[in-house]
């Protein structure tokens, strides 16, 4: 048995408390008890009941809705945005790059003020696709951002190479550089997805009457103290994300170690 | 000043119709010169090697001729026809690239096939010519292979054939050897030496290995900071080299800075600073009037002697370094006015020279090459 040094018991501290909270909370989604203080037992039963509510999964269904379409979207102009800094010159590029991954940094209470504000002066009416709208914008500085990564690492002839043996250059892009960069549009998709599907803010400032994400409908339900069948939803949330953006990770970590063996 | 380089230049050994020829082709990339006025023809079914330094031009200029970059001024012309509107992927061009750029989301087959499918040929005559060329590159059993299954010699042969399977007009290969080991870089010089010879097709291949060029090329253009130095047969390059720059570079040689002083009835007298007198065979283009000049000897031809020997040209020094190189011994000979002289001796199981001793180190005067030091002297000047 190694001696415990004090190095690994600061390692220890520091999981416990970023984690032991949610072993507490998967705990008691189990609990059989309608309070969270005491424990009667192991039951399904707050999954049961999560599974039956209609509300949450509408809320469910408005946040898939959100997610698929701002990814969808995000997809085509994030990558277009990539390969399109990586291959032109052109004025204000430096500049330009830098705008394009600023939602990276501004605060997200800052883009929901902002998108707010903007739709209001606008007059536009928030609605479903006001929430898309808004998580565009940080799902589109996600996946640009994971696919150039991925391009620079690319060959840059490959798509000489396609355009040498007759390819036109939208056949160049569609037949060699999409299918290369499709490993780093995966692993972006997943990413900007679970942070889609997680938003709470954004979308609190940004939904029109009738949309109810999962992250407001949870929260407008906490306000009135935590019931168990909240706990259920959190691991099966916490779960999703967690295979998700392994998932991302696995893929994009393959698709690199390929590149550096035939490097 | 260049140009008149290159319009002296002998009938090349495959004497035909053009297929590539650069008219004053100029190209800048923001501001940044590099390529400097190209005047160049290729002939039908030549090996023609563009050779130099690195960033001296020579992948540039590959690249304009492929259509990847647009010249800032001049023309590319592709078999007569002007490609200053035509893009790469309408150009009867195929290019091997240095790091082969294959596609590697496609089976060895697909990679190959990639042209001919995008010229939508049939099925049953792209499996066919997929097969043709996959056997000219002898990689039959590959054909269901990825490409990072591959190693690096078979990549190369997979870039190959994927570029020669359209039988394209010219093949571009820009340093397609550059990556491999000197073992496997010999054998595929061979290999391309063949399939250059059985295809017929123009080869057109950039390097800065200079005994690549020299073994493989029918003619060679040596290029040194965007421009031309000297176009000629590896012969020409080697033996009968027109600036100190081609001189240095193709091989190893000797370079003297001197003044011509003048001429002793069939010889030139050329003095360096230092004093040493050097004698070189008289030239009917060499004007004997007074001007800088810059002498060339290749190691080789210098030999060395422990007595006084008889020749034109003869200097005392003292041995600087020997180096046991298997074939050949070089050595360093330290002349008495200073210059120290680079010497190749052939292995003929001599003993090695030792160190510090006094020799006498020789070379007649028709084994010099005397160069202009600010012009380069027309192709035809020289020794014979």
């Amino acid at each position: 048995m190694p001696q415990p040094t004090w190095q690994s018991l600061f390692t220890a501290v520091m999981y416990g408390f970023m984690y032991f909270p949610i072993i507490v909370l998967a705990v008691y989604s189990f609990n059989g008890s309608r309070y969270s203080t005491n424990w009667e037992g192991f039951s399904l039963q707050w999954y049961r009941a999560l599974f039956q509510d209609r509300r949450i999964f509408l809320a469910l269904m408005d946040s898939l809705t959100i997610a698929s379409v701002a990814v969808a979207i995000s997809a085509v102009l994030g990558t277009l945005m990539a390969v399109g800094l990586a291959k032109y010159r052109f004025w204000g590029k430096g500049i330009y790059r830098g705008v394009s991954y600023l939602p990276l940094i501004i605060p997200d209470i800052a883009i929901a003020v902002a998108t707010l504000v903007f739709l209001t002066s606008v007059a536009i009416p928030l609605s479903l696709w006001t929430i898309i709208a808004a998580h565009m914008v940080f799902c589109l500085a996600y996946i640009a951002v994971v696919v150039s990564s991925r391009l620079q690492n690319l060959d840059p002839n490959l798509e000489e190479a396609a355009l040498d043996l007759g390819a036109t250059p939208f056949q160049a892009m569609m037949q060699v550089l999409i299918p290369q960069l499709a490993p780093g549009i995966l692993a972006g998709c997943l990413l900007a997805f679970v942070l889609s599907m997680d938003d709470l803010l954004i979308s609190s400032f940004t939904a029109g009457g009738g949309v109810n994400p999962l992250p407001l409908e949870i929260f407008s339900r906490v306000r009135t103290g935590v019931k168990p069948d909240i706990n259920a939803l959190s691991v099966v949330l916490i779960t999703g994300s967690a295979l998700l953006s392994g998932l991302a990770e696995y893929i994009r970590y393959r698709s690199d170690r390929r590149q550096r063996q035939q490097a | 000043m260049a140009q008149t380089v290159y319009s002296t230049t002998p009938a090349p050994a495959t004497e035909g119709s053009v297929d590539v020829e650069l008219r004053g082709v100029v190209k800048h990339f923001d501001d940044e010169p590099a390529v400097q006025g190209l005047d160049l023809r290729i002939y039908q079914g030549e090996f023609f090697s563009i050779l130099g330094p690195s960033g001296c031009g020579k992948t540039t200029t590959l690249r304009l001729i492929a259509g990847f970059e647009t010249p800032t001024e001049g023309e590319v012309l592709i078999q007569g026809v002007n490609m200053g509107r035509i893009p790469a992927h309408r150009r009867p061009v195929n290019t091997v690239f240095q790091s082969y750029a294959l596609f590697d989301h496609m089976t060895v087959r697909d990679n190959i096939a990639f042209g001919l499918k995008i010229k939508r040929l049939p099925a049953n005559q792209v499996r066919e010519r997929v097969l043709d060329a996959l056997r000219l590159v002898r990689m039959e059993g590959f054909a269901d292979r990825m490409p990072n299954q591959l190693s690096g010699g078979q990549k190369q042969r997979v870039a190959l054939a994927r570029a020669l399977v359209n039988r394209p007009a010219v093949m571009l290969l820009d340093e397609p050897l550059g990556a491999l080991d000197l073992k496997l870089r010999k054998q595929m010089q061979v290999e391309l030496s063949t399939l250059h010879r059985q295809l017929g097709i123009t080869f057109i291949l950039v390097t800065h290995d200079q005994e690549e060029a020299l073994s493989l090329s029918d003619r060679i253009a040596v290029m040194n900071a965007g421009r031309i130095d000297q176009i000629g047969t590896p012969s020409d390059i080697y033996d009968r080299p027109t600036t100190p720059f081609v001189a240095d570079f193709i091989g190893d040689t000797n370079l003297l800075h001197g003044h011509l002083e003048g001429s002793d009835g069939t010889v030139l007298r050329v003095v360096t600073p230092s004093g040493l007198k050097v004698l070189v065979q008289q030239h009917p283009e060499i004007p004997p009037e007074p001007h800088p000049v810059v002498v060339s000897v290749r190691p080789e031809k210098i030999r060395l002697s422990a007595d006084f020997p008889t020749a034109d040209n003869c200097y005392h020094g003292q041995i600087s370094h020997v180096m046991y190189l298997g074939t050949h011994i070089h050595c360093g000979v330290r002349l008495s006015s200073g210059e120290t002289l680079t010497v190749l001796l052939a292995n003929r199981g001599q003993a090695l020279p030792d160190l510090d001793t006094p020799m006498y180190a020789y070379w007649a005067a028709e084994d010099v090459r005397l160069l202009s030091a600010e012009l380069p002297l027309p192709v035809s000047a020289g020794n014979p």
